[in-house]
């Protein structure tokens, strides 16, 4: 068949100029966020004394890594075309449901995160079920269950515990395995670097091979760039944005248990807020808020900047006030150039 | 030229519309309209705007379903449940303007829905070598010669877009392809080249349904011609019942048109 026939080489059609290998990485979706975290990375390491030793460095990826599990799955979700503004609270969620499952049942704490795990992927599908059968915007379905969470993870807490943060369960069992796998933290060259750098690598892996490589891959650009298209062509486009939301809520999984055992106790009003980091760090990593265009890397670089900012800004020694300036200084950078790619992409529709 | 009428009336047409209705609410967009598609045959439908041309398409398409005639799929009645069940059956359908994502690389939207894998389990992914080579050589067949099949489709001219989708069509299996108006945006060199294409599907033996305000492009490859007006049939003919001047002038609306260029030709004084 087709597969078997012989590569003709290439005929160069003369309308067509020699694309540059320069044009060729400014097509890329990541291109904004790898300049952006070098301008940053070199701005603090000529302002920032301490920010080049390599305890610094791994306080850095520690924070990036923190934002960059929710902002992969995020970001995913952003390429389908939709958005989750409960993703921030999903998280805190998520720790409450294991810390206070394990507590109440006085059950090995194993058991709590296995709860959880299921509890959070039903929000995640609640998300989707509910984006796909009715008409709003997920702006505003996830704006629903943003305040529907935040209430919820109040006002369960001071039932069942009496105060807005849960008991402590460090001396229960299986609690040091699941601080092992959630929260340990791990001794490179005589550098201590936290595993949810290796969690957040790994979603990085996951989510690149599964957009580039596989069909879901292709079916999540092609939900986010032309629904109607998708649909009309047989993708399962319900079934694919469900799978997206499923996708941020198992991030929330991960995100919560790690807040639960690396602080064994969880306060109920966390969260708040962080869904608009999640996105903001999918946006400077390239992703069209419009959907169908971006990148799992670039979703990465996007949180390691806001790794790079929030403690460079410590370590030189500014007011940390300066760090929301910056922030918003560079997601309107990352819109813009997002901005002049589309356009670009579609230039000569 | 193709002949068509007695010998094809024994075999079983691939489609066939028996007084279909379809309705939204209170208005009605569609009523009793018959349509035949037979394999290595094209089947014009015209029409004006809001004629129910669409309603007819999403009908074969399975995006809706009809509220009452029949629809029969190699003589089987049926009605369709969704988009997929139509691929299913055969019947691809290329719209005007959804028919393909425009920020995807061209060899991602050629397969979008049936991407060929290999492995299994964690480790099944797309055959990517296989579906840009693929790509590349069926565009290279309908004479489209990309250099990249990276770009995005948004960068293609709206006939090589059809094209694509044309191609994807056929090379899938399709027996009946269903095309929306796909010379309505193009210019007449892109409007050739988008026919012949059309007619080379016809020639591989698929069945062909060429929804279409033109009758000129229409009358170049049709075999018959279904034409609507507001939701009704008012004209169903085979080739060698009907002329292009009478084809013309029934779509230009017939009467009306003489009325029009008799008061044109003498202004009252």
């Amino acid at each position: 068949m087709i597969a078997a026939s012989p590569e003709t080489p290439p005929v160069m059609d003369e309308r067509l100029l020699k694309t540059s290998p320069l044009r060729k990485l400014m097509g890329r979706p990541e291109l904004g966020s790898v300049v952006g975290a070098v301008a940053v990375f070199l701005f603090f390491a000529v302002f920032a004394d301490s920010f080049l030793r390599a305890s610094s460095l791994a306080t850095v990826l520690y924070a990036s890594s923190t934002i960059g599990i929710m902002a992969v799955p995020v970001a995913l979700l952003m390429i389908g075309g939709e958005f989750d503004l409960s993703a921030g609270v999903m998280v805190t969620t998520s720790a409450l449901v294991s810390s206070m499952f394990s507590y109440q049942m006085t059950a090995n704490v194993w058991v709590g995160v296995g709860v959880s795990l299921l509890v959070t992927l039903a929000i995640g599908v609640f998300n989707g079920v509910m984006l796909t059968r009715t008409d709003p915007p997920s702006f505003i379905i996830t704006l629903g269950t943003f305040l529907m969470l935040t209430g919820m993870n109040l006002g369960f807490t001071k039932l069942i515990s009496g105060t807005v943060s849960t008991k402590s369960i460090s001396d229960m069992e299986g609690f040091s395995s699941a601080k092992d796998v959630f929260a340990s933290t791990l001794t490179i060259g005589g550098v201590d670097f936290k595993i949810t750098i290796l969690w957040w690598l790994a979603l990085v892996a996951v989510a690149t091979w599964i957009l580039l490589r596989t069909r879901v891959g292709n079916w999540i650009y092609a939900v986010g760039g032309g629904e109607d298209a998708a649909r009309a062509v047989g993708v399962p486009v319900n079934k694919t944005k469900i799978g997206l939301y499923m996708g941020v809520a198992f991030g929330a999984w991960i995100s919560g248990q790690h807040l639960l055992f690396s602080f064994d106790v969880v306060q109920s009003g966390e969260g708040v807020g962080n869904e608009l980091i999640y996105i903001i760090a999918a946006v400077i990593g390239g992703c069209l808020i419009t959907g169908g265009y971006g990148s799992a890397a670039g979703a990465a670089i996007g949180a390691l900047i806001f790794g790079m900012t929030s403690k460079g800004i410590v370590f030189a020694e500014w007011n940390p006030d300066w760090f929301k300036f910056f922030l918003g200084a560079m997601l309107l950078l990352a819109t813009l150039l997002n901005a002049w790619v589309r356009k670009r992409a579609e230039a000569t529709k | 030229m193709t002949e068509t009428g007695t010998e094809t009336a024994e075999r079983t047409a691939l489609v066939e519309l028996d007084g279909v209705s379809k309705y939204y609410g209170n208005i009605r967009a569609l009523e009793d309209v018959s349509l035949v598609v037979h394999a290595g045959e094209i089947s014009c439908v015209l029409g004006d705007n809001g004629a129910g041309k669409s309603t007819l398409i999403k009908i074969i398409a399975g995006l809706h379903r009809h509220d009452s005639g029949s629809l029969r799929i190699e003589g089987d009645e049926t009605k369709l449940a969704n988009p997929r069940d139509a691929l299913d059956r055969g019947i691809a359908t290329v719209y005007q303007d959804l028919a393909v994502v425009p920020l995807m690389p061209v060899w991602r939207n050629f397969f979008l829905g049936s991407e060929p894998t290999r492995g299994s389990g964690p480790f099944k992914r797309m055959d990517v070598d296989l579906m840009r080579r693929t790509t590349h050589a069926e565009l290279l067949r309908m004479g489209i010669d990309l250099r990249d099949v990276d770009q995005p489709i948004g960068t293609l001219s709206g006939g090589e877009r059809q094209c694509v989708a044309i191609a994807r069509a056929v090379h899938f299996g399709a027996k009946v392809l269903v095309l929306d108006e796909p010379t309505a945006a193009l210019g007449v060199k892109q409007s050739g080249v988008v026919l012949k294409y059309v007619a080379a599907a016809r020639d591989a033996g698929l069945g062909v349904v060429l929804i279409t305000h033109n009758p000129h492009h229409a009358y170049l490859v049709g075999n018959r011609f279904v034409l609507l007006k507001r939701g009704t049939m008012f004209g169903s003919y085979a080739r060698d019942e009907i002329t292009l001047d009478e084809l013309t002038r029934q779509m230009a609306g017939g009467s009306e048109l003489d009325d029009l260029r008799h008061e044109l030709e003498n202004p009252p004084s």
